[in-house]
This record gives C-alpha cells, structure tokens and sequence, in this order.
C-alpha cells in the first residue's frame, strides 16, 4: 500500500526563556493508506507536537514531510484539503448550535451554502447526531461532543484523520462506540487514522500498527504483537509492559510534574 | 474567496454578539455615565475653540468608547484558544485575514451601533451638531475601533492566560485616554502636557472629530486626523495578520 504520510527527521525546537527546548528531535515514520496507526509516548514525548506539524499548525523546524503527497512546509494548503484533525479539547463554540457549527465547518471548506446545510445533514445522520442539530454544543455529553468533533473533522471528507486523545474522559460505553467508528470510518471510506492515545487497551484493540515516541524520537514501531514479541519478550506480554520496556521507564513516581511544552 | 471567508467569519461574531444583547449596550454604560455625570459640569465653563461643550464632551467619549472596547477585544480570542476553536479554523483552508477582518469589522459593526446610541443619549442631553458632522465622528469611531481590536486580538493571540492580557491592556488605555484629551480638550493644557500629548496618535482623532462637530471640514486638524487614523489601521491590520498568519499559539 502506498505511504499516505511520510516524515523524514521532523524536528522542532521552540526558544524558551530557559533555552531552546527539543520538543521533537528527529521523526521518522510513515503511515500506510487505510492504516489505523496509534501513536503513543509517555507525556512529553512530543506526540502532540508532532501532530500539530503534521496538521500545518506549527512550523517545524527541521526536517520533511508529506502528507497525501502534498509537501507540508512548500503546500500546506493541500495538506489541509487532505486532512482533518480533532484537537484534545475539541473545537466547538458552545453557545453555538450543532447545525450552526457543522454548517460553519462545510463553510469554512468552500461549499457553497446549500451543499453545507446538505452535507451538516448527512454528518449528523452518519454520526448519530440527528436530534441534537438543535442543541447548542455546550449542552452535549462527553461522547456526543466527541462524535461531533470528528463529524466536523470530517466535512471535507479527508484522506487522513488526524484524532489527538480522543477517547480522554470518555466513559467505557463511549468509547467503545468511539473505537466502532474509526474502524467503520477505515472500513467504509479507507479514511486513514493517526491518532494519539494514553490508553494501551485502547492502541492494543484499534491500531494496526503502534509507534512509539520518546524523548522526542521513534523508540520503536510495529503491530502490537511485534512488539509485544520484541520488547515484552512474549506474545502474551502486556502492551503496558512492552510500553514500559520500550521507554524503559518504571511507573512514574507520584510526584513528577510532566513537562509540558 | 477573502470576502466569503470575511463574511462568514464577520456573520458568526456578529450572531455571537446578538446573543449576548446585555452586553452589547453594557458597553455604552460608561460613557453614558461621563455624559449624563459629567457633561453638564462643562456647561458653563470656557473651554476655548467653538460651539458648545457637547461639542467638545461627545467627541472624546466617542473614542473613549472605542478605546476601552475594542482594545478588550482580544479576551474573547484567549477563550476561543482555550475552547479549541482558533485550531480548529486554521487547519481548514480558511484565509488567515478573513480570520482578523470578520472578527475586527464585528468590533467595528458593534463599536458604531453604541456610538449611535450615545449620540442619540447626548441630542436629548442638549447637543447640537451637524449631520455631516456626526457622520464622520462614526467614521472615525469604526476606523478607531477596526484598528485597536486588530492589536488587542494580536496580542490575545500571543498571551496564554487572561490574567496576562488585563493588566497590559489596562497599561496602554489609561494613559491614552488621558493623554489624549478626550474628556477636556489639550489646548487648555500647560505646554509641556501639550507638547507631550502630540505623541499619543489618539489626540489627532479626538481633535479631527471636535473640528466635525462644529461643520469645520477642511481644517488642519482633520487633516492629520484622517492621515493619523488611516496610517494606524494599516499599520494595526498589518501587524494583526501577520501574528494570525504565523502564530503557534
């Protein structure tokens, strides 16, 4: 299958106060059509980094990359007509309607209004979200929140879906329904999905393949059980271990702040 | 596509504003306060030039109105940040100017609707100006309040916390206020406030707009008032949109 994104050293450094801070040092990775790919790292690893560059929010600083063939630092406008992203607070105004904003969003892609109201439609009818038009965002559960995040996300019918934390506060039966629908998404439309998660179980049951970031590089990548074979030592292994092992951290001590940047 | 990106952006602030009516004549209360507390102090008081003190009070809380206002813009640039809203429009295709133009001329829309209030509040009070005069005060006030939103939603784009962007905005609002005479006009100051007061850009509109309220067009005055204001949007608009170009805030 053909590499829909590829980075070759990606890079960004920011200028703090304190010095220049490595945020991400050298990203390699590529990512199939149609993959579901879990990106996973301890907090500060650069994930989030990472994929605000891959979404031509940050500039990096060094290195390549493209993204359903378009070059990001020379057309990044066609890296936006190719992917969506859900950012881990979402994007939503809430005292804003869902129509208004599902609307908003076609808008914001070019459709001309008619195709916006029909395509805030066909979102809201995919997504489950047919009876909540009406509501205004801020009203919405954890679950239907997120699902319109990605119906947004989704408005221009993107190649590559770019999903940070998606499922973080979500109860157990939301994200079990968050999980059917990136697979549906994949299945149905060959949308390939990028998306960062803290939770192993959750990496385990939905990526094809996992990459792991530490310190601001690729510590390892894989299917699951590669992984689980190399790093854990058997097929049974836990992700968590095969996690641990691979950063060669223990559990963090209770008292660490993570860094942020 | 600029135009139909600024139109849509300018209809979803504008729409924002229209759901919070309370606020949107909140922000007349202040000036109404000066012009109903404070106006009729200056009745009777020499205050050099021509016409009557509202002639001279209505001016300044004009752009005092814009002033305080629209340098505020920028909170609600610091909120959408924190609700995700600002990433989530610039990952999609979206012009990054329309981004600053349809939320400035929304500040603008807004800043003149109250300045028509406080007009209408001051004819009562006993002020008497021209039509053409009054005209070019709200030209003026747009112009004001289109350049100071595009600095403070610049600033709001680069400040984390809002706790940050109060203090700053207050910093630059007083003193402008002051040292631009808007409240009692620079000409009965004692020279070197005079002089001093020359280097707040605010003092060229407040002195333009006076001129216009007394039917004097064509003075020096309105000269460097219109070339002041003009200069100042460009430059703020400018500066405004490259911050929204470029930032990865």
């Amino acid at each position: 299958m053909a590499a829909v994104i590829s980075t070759a050293g990606l890079a960004r450094t920011f200028q703090t106060k304190a010095g220049p801070v490595d945020a991400v040092r050298g990203i390699d990775l590529t990512v199939r059509e149609g993959e579901i790919l879990g990106f996973l790292g301890p907090n500060g690893a650069g994930k989030t980094t990472t994929l605000r560059m891959l979404t031509t929010l940050l500039k990096p600083t060094g290195g390549a990359a493209t993204v359903a063939g378009c070059d990001l630092a020379t057309d990044p406008a066609g890296v936006r007509r190719a992917s969506g992203y859900v950012a881990q607070s979402g994007g939503v105004d809430p005292q804003i309607t869902v129509r208004e904003e599902l609307v908003t969003q076609g808008r914001l892609y070019r459709l001309p209004k008619a195709a916006a109201v029909a395509r805030a439609a066909e979102l809201a009818a995919d997504l489950d979200l047919t009876g909540l038009l009406d509501r205004k965002t801020g009203a919405l559960s954890g679950g239907q929140r997120r699902r319109l995040d990605i119906a947004m996300a989704l408005t221009h019918r993107p190649k590559v879906l770019f999903l940070d934390e998606p499922t973080t506060g979500l109860d157990p039966g939301s994200r079990a329904d968050l999980w059917e629908l990136v697979r549906r998404l994949r299945d149905e439309h060959a949308t390939t999905v990028f998306l960062t998660t803290h939770y192993l179980d959750e990496a385990d049951a939905l990526a094809d393949r996992l990459v792991i970031v530490d310190r601001g590089t690729v510590a390892a990548e894989g299917t699951p059980s590669a992984l689980k074979l190399r790093y854990g030592g058997s097929l049974d292994a836990t992700l968590q271990d095969t996690f641990l092992a691979v950063t060669g951290r223990g559990p963090a001590p209770a008292d660490t702040t993570p860094v942020a940047v | 596509m600029l135009l139909h990106d600024t139109a849509l952006i300018y209809g979803r602030y504008l729409r924002q504003s229209l759901r919070s009516r309370f606020a949107l004549l909140f922000g007349v209360l202040t000036p109404l306060l000066y012009l109903l507390f404070f106006g009729p102090l200056l009745t009777d008081l020499p205050l050099g030039g021509q016409g009557s003190s509202w002639q001279v009070l209505v001016p300044g809380l004009l752009l005092q109105l814009g002033l305080f206002g629209a340098l505020f813009a920028g909170f609600t640039v610091i909120i959408e940040k924190g609700q995700g809203v600002v990433e989530r429009m610039r990952v999609t295709p979206v012009s990054r100017l329309a981004l600053l133009l349809g939320r400035v001329l929304r500040d603008a829309t807004v800043f003149v609707f109250q300045a028509v209030l406080l007009v209408l509040a001051a004819l009562v009070m006993g002020l008497r100006a021209p039509l053409a005069g009054i005209l070019i005060g709200f030209g003026f006030v747009a112009l004001l309040s289109l350049s100071l939103a595009s600095v403070s939603y610049a600033l709001g784009m680069k400040v984390r916390t809002p706790q940050e962007f109060g203090p700053l905005i207050n910093t630059v609002s007083m003193p402008s206020m002051l040292l631009s005479g808007l409240m009692l006009p620079m000409s009965l100051a004692p020279a070197w406030l005079d002089v001093l007061s020359h280097f707040m850009p605010f003092r060229y509109l407040v002195d333009a707009v006076r001129d216009a309220y007394v039917g004097d067009y064509t003075s020096a005055h309105m000269l460097y008032g219109v070339l002041v204001a003009v200069g100042f949007a460009a430059l703020s608009v400018t500066a405004g949109t490259r911050v929204f170009r470029s930032a990865g805030a």
